[in-house]
């Protein structure tokens, strides 16, 4: 743990700075609107006390959506990420071509534009609700770059262990699952812990169609009530906790499988 | 070897990395029990030969048969003649990430199936047979570079292969290493294993060859019993290769 805290020391001071800065600036910026202030209405939305007990408020609901529909997207992109990276590193011509047109439609493809064509286009046809075409989307748009990660990884692994594993009679499946996945798993690692990253951010773009995570809950909460400062602040730093943690779990695994081989 | 079972022929072999030829058209017989010593110059096709024994290169054109089995491109051909043949590497190639016990007991539970308590026994058996008995628990980047190549020949051993190939497997070892390893190929020389070796260690090679074999420019150019070999080669290539590697 000391040393997580060495390593990460400096970059969190400058981030502590820089939000300082963000936060000075808004708040004289605010001062000069004439802004009313209202944190005291927040935590409300975050959970009430009331005389029925405990109840978690909409940002938390919020925020549990994000979370599982990010969840859910990313074991997505996994499973479709390592199929495509398979295909393309196969020597089938039809396997790889495919993964290739695959690959380079997604890359070329904005977000948004997908998110809309899963939506209004697949969504009828295939009697998808927004929230199963926005897992969807997410998900297909990070296989393309968790197959890269794949793909990289598993190039990664020198060509002699292939080999030796061929000598010994093994298929390119058992090769693949017990000498190369697990050797690569130590270079796929810190770029798939940036894809969770990644994911739980653009899971925000869902809040178009009306998906009500944490980004469109805060969006409801201001038509209601206008503490826009307030309420972005709060979506933000939530955004902010979820990524951090992730990153500081990351760093604690890549130790643990480094020590391992 | 007159009268024994041919074991691995090698018919009008060629082969082509693009336009690059570095097989042309080899041919060879070697039997069973038979050791064969294969030597030649930098980029004269050794490994390329030894690789296409057990299928690590397609050849471009000719014939291969291993233990009866014609190797053509069909999986399950492939798989069958991979573990009859055992290869030993240059450079190892040991599972990092698997302990000497599980790098030896891979092969024979996933390939051969069987129980991971024979599987284990057997490769206690082997690391006992290459002198190793105390390091199974450990990783490999734990050992030394002749502790390394002697459990990749444990691993090879441990699939109970009918032939061995060697690719220069005392090349990458510190000097003080080498004789560990050869010793141990000595040993397996005696227990009558069909063995096919490139190496430059021509100790080794008087003392266990039945035939030496000399490649240049993807050629077989001789191939005789080492007496004949080492006293009258009868290309000039090949002596001047001789003069080159046996001065010091
Ligand atoms: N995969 C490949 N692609 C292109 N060329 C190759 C490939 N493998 C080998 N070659 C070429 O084929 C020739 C023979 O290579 P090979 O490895 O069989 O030689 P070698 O006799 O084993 O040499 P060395 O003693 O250096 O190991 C070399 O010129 C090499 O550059
Ligand atoms: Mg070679």
């Amino acid at each position: 743990m000391p040393e997580l805290v060495k390593t990460r020391a400096i970059p969190v001071v400058l981030y502590l700075i820089v939000m300082y800065l963000l936060v000075r600036v808004s708040l004289t910026g605010a001062e000069a609107m004439g802004y009313n202030w209202q944190w005291y209405r927040i935590p409300d939305y975050l959970f009430r006390l009331t005389d029925d007990g405990f109840q978690w408020g909409e940002i938390s609901l919020g925020l549990v959506t994000t979370l599982t529909l990010s969840l859910q997207a990313f074991l997505i992109a996994l499973a479709a990420g390592l199929i495509v990276a398979l295909l393309r590193l196969s020597d089938l011509v039809v396997g790889s071509a495919l993964a290739v047109a695959f690959l380079e439609f997604v890359r070329n493809m904005p977000l948004l534009v997908l998110l809309y064509l899963f939506y209004y286009v697949l969504g009828p046809i295939f009697g998808l609700d927004r929230y199963a075409a926005s897992v969807l989307c997410l998900g297909i748009y990070h296989a393309a770059l968790v197959s890269e990660i794949f793909r990289a990884g598993i190039q990664a692994v020198s060509t002699g262990q292939w080999e030796a594993a061929r000598s010994i009679g093994l298929s390119t499946g058992q090769a693949y699952r017990f000498v190369v996945l697990p050797q690569s798993i130590k270079f796929m690692l810190p770029p798939m812990a940036g894809e969770a990253v990644h994911i739980v951010k653009s899971s925000a773009i869902v809040s178009v169609i009306a998906v009500v995570e944490l980004t469109t809950t805060g969006r409801n909460i201001i038509a209601d009530t206008y503490l826009s400062f307030e309420v972005w602040f709060t979506v933000a730093a939530v955004y902010l906790a979820i990524t951090l943690t992730l990153s500081i779990f990351v760093t604690f695994l890549e130790k643990r499988y480094a020590v391992k081989s | 070897m007159a009268g024994r079972r041919p074991i691995i022929e090698i018919r009008n072999v060629d082969k082509y990395f693009g336009e690059f030829q570095a097989l042309n058209d080899v041919s060879l017989t070697i039997h069973a029990g038979e050791r064969v010593v294969i030597c030649g110059p930098s980029g004269s096709g050794k490994s390329t030969l030894l690789r296409c024994i057990n299928r690590l290169e397609e050849p471009s054109a000719g014939r291969l048969t291993v233990d009866g089995i014609e190797l053509t491109g069909a999986k399950d051909t492939l798989r069958r003649v991979r573990t009859e043949v055992g290869m030993v590497f240059q450079q190892f190639n040991l599972f990092p990430h698997l302990t000497v016990l599980e790098n030896l007991t891979l092969g024979p539970m996933r390939v051969r199936r069987i129980s991971r308590s024979e599987a284990t026994e057997r490769a206690r058996k082997y690391l006992d047979r290459v002198h190793i008995p105390e390091q199974a628990e450990k990783y490999p980047s734990e050992l030394s570079g002749g502790q390394q190549q002697r459990v990749a020949i444990a691993r090879s051993l441990c699939m109970e292969p009918r032939i061995m190939l060697f690719d220069e497997p005392t090349s990458a070892l510190d000097p003080e290493m080498i004789n560990e390893v050869l010793d141990v190929m000595v040993e397996l020389a005696g227990s009558g294993m069909t063995m096919v070796c490139v190496t430059h260690e021509m100790g080794f090679a008087r003392k266990v060859a039945d035939t030496m074999v000399f490649m240049d420019e993807g050629e077989i150019v001789e191939s005789s019993p080492p007496d004949a070999f080492f006293s009258r080669p009868s290309s000039k290539r090949c002596r001047q290769f001789l003069d080159r590697i046996l001065e010091h």
